[in-house]
């Protein structure tokens, strides 16, 4: 089914609460505002955030002659999104499973979910190095056109993780984009002060060290989670902010890797 | 809970079923024999052995977050600092269930220890005289080391932890999980089930992404039995150390711990304000309880332990 997607990004962090999912849904809203088309896949099973997100919790996913059809955000359909939060039937049910039913659940999303022509496929992840992560990878071998995007905060405790992550990539053999830094200050809204609340540059220091490339550091923004539970895209609805400089940039990176293949 | 093994041929009625062995379809399994002969469905003799085990653990509580990052870790090191501050006769054992990210050893400020094998079992890393730890991350060689397993080999492990541990006489014994409702969760609640476990203290911070996950968990608590200690909301304001103005930083949009635990008419145990130097602490290992004794979470946090102090004592009076 992933024949006719040309490009999968993978978001990983070995930390949970990261801003992984944010991260995603954003560059796939970003993606979108480019004109791409885009799949966004949430494979977190146990906590599946992005129709949340996406504001489309309490959406159905349709079983269609040639797979199941992925919920679209806009009419013309070019941001498809497929989590198991489609499948639940009250938002407070508790998936509660153990390895070998999430991995074939996400063999089903990688093989069943009928994604049409994609240009990019953003695939969110949960935290760890565990069997959603060893299918994802065994799963996605054949695809030629693999990176993954690693996401991180700037404490010490975040980044002993993601270094953890980092190891998996190389021992998977999937290629690191680059990393980016969630979460970096927060400018107090009376005094302007910039607080490093978890510290900071720890992102950096740790792409020179692994030698990666780094992406950029995103400030803690509550306009930013304003956007979260609308579906709304940074580039589009905060234009000047910190934020949306960082995707544009991304975007723009991942447009000329992709233009040169 | 379905005990269906991985690789069973179809139609596999399940190792725990009646009819395990009996069934047309475990014609030609390769595990007929045992399924049938009833071994199969017989207890995990683990659980007995845990239990023997912590025969001498008073209170075992588990600490849980469906959302990661909402600080089960940092919660899990302030309740112990903060239990064990009490009184110097007051014992209290830390296991990090948290197989792929282990945050402990940095967090209480151990790394680089090591584990100690003796005749009596693994003996933990004793943080300070009456505060000890267990945690993969003593095990791993290099803190790049990534620890690529799947459910069963994580059980294992856990199994190894909850069976092998010489914690001594603990009163408490708290224990620190991943994210999520899955592996390490149900094994955590399955081999703990004839040992005793006390309860949960679930974690969350104030946005609804957070909370969305959490009441799953809470979900989870009730689907396998396990009692709610109750909820620690954690990141609850952030006071400007230059202004010490108030703001949320991530907003309460729905109303935050407070709004869910009415709903779902769970205790709400206390909220910690977000504090940078908190933060600062625990990558430095330092006890923000010394540290820091007069800072508004200290305060906050030591009501809470008080609360769960009563609650675990409540229990074994009655």
């Amino acid at each position: 089914m992933l024949d006719y997607v040309k490009r999968v990004i993978l978001v990983l962090s070995g930390k949970g609460g990261v801003g992984k999912s944010t991260i995603s849904t954003q560059l796939a809203l970003t993606l979108k505002e480019r004109g791409y088309k885009v799949g966004l896949l949430d494979i977190d099973l146990c906590g599946p955030s992005v129709p949340y997100l996406l504001n489309l919790e309490g959406q159905n996913v349709h079983q269609g002659p040639e797979g199941w059809v992925p919920v679209y955000l806009d009419q013309e359909q070019r941001l498809g999104v497929m989590s198991i939060g489609f499948l639940l039937s009250s938002r407070n049910d508790a998936v509660v499973w153990r390895g070998p039913k999430k991995t074939s659940m996400i063999k089903q999303f990688l093989e069943d979910v009928y994604w049409q022509d994609l240009d990019f496929l953003v695939i969110d992840t949960p935290p760890g190095t565990s069997d959603e992560h060893i299918t994802v990878m065994e799963n996605l071998r054949q695809v030629p056109q693999c990176t993954a995007i690693l996401v991180t905060t700037p404490q010490e405790v975040a980044i002993e993780d993601v270094r953890k992550e980092i190891t998996f990539c190389k021992k998977t053999g999937i290629t690191i984009m680059g990393i980016i830094e969630n979460m970096s200050g927060y400018e107090c809204p009376t005094c302007n002060e910039c607080t490093n609340i978890f510290s900071s540059g720890g992102g950096e220091s740790l792409a020179e060290y692994a030698k990666i490339p780094y992406l950029g550091s995103i400030p803690i923004d509550p306009r930013m989670g304003k956007l979260a539970g609308q579906g709304l895209a940074a580039v589009k609805e905060l234009p000047g902010s910190n934020t949306s400089r960082v995707f544009t940039e991304l975007v723009l990176q991942l447009g000329e890797s992709f233009n040169g293949t | 809970m379905s005990t269906v093994p991985d690789n069973a041929p179809q139609h596999c009625p399940g190792t725990q079923s009646e009819d395990a062995g009996k069934a047309s379809a475990c014609a030609g399994c390769p595990n007929q024999n045992i399924c049938a002969s009833g071994d199969a469905s017989r207890p995990d003799p683990a659980i007995d052995i845990i239990k023997a085990r912590l025969s001498n653990v008073k209170h075992k509580i588990l600490i849980l977050s469906g959302k990661g990052g909402v600080g089960k870790s940092t919660v899990t090191s302030l309740l112990g600092h903060g239990l064990a501050a009490k009184s110097p006769d007051v014992n209290v054992g830390i296991l990090d269930a948290d197989i792929c990210g282990p945050s402990q050893p940095r967090v209480l400020g151990v790394r680089g220890e090591q584990v100690h094998n003796s005749g009596s079992g693994w003996s933990p890393v004793y943080v300070t005289d009456n505060l000890s730890l267990m945690s993969i991350g003593f095990l791993l060689q290099s803190p790049d080391d990534a620890v690529i397993w799947r459910g069963p080999k994580k059980n294992g492990m856990i199994k190894q932890f909850l069976s092998e541990v010489d914690w001594g006489d603990l009163d408490y014994l708290l224990i620190d999980t991943p994210p999520g409702t899955s592996d390490e969760h149900l094994s955590a609640v399955q081999y703990l089930s004839q040992a005793g476990l006390s309860g949960a203290i679930v974690v969350t911070t104030p946005q609804e992404v957070a909370l969305l996950d959490v009441r799953k968990e809470i979900h989870f608590c009730q689907k396998v039995g396990v009692r709610l200690l109750g909820v620690v909301e954690n990141m609850s304001l952030f006071v400007c150390p230059n202004c010490q103005s108030r703001s949320e930083i991530f907003p309460a949009t729905t109303g935050g711990a407070q709004q869910m635990c009415s709903e779902l008419n769970v205790p709400l145990l206390g909220k910690l304000p977000l504090d940078p130097l908190l933060a600062r602490c625990c990558d430095q290992g330092k006890d923000f309880l010394q540290e820091l004794p007069n800072s508004p979470a200290v305060l906050a946090l030591h009501d809470i332990v008080t609360k769960i102090v009563t609650t675990c004592e409540k229990e074994n009076s009655r």
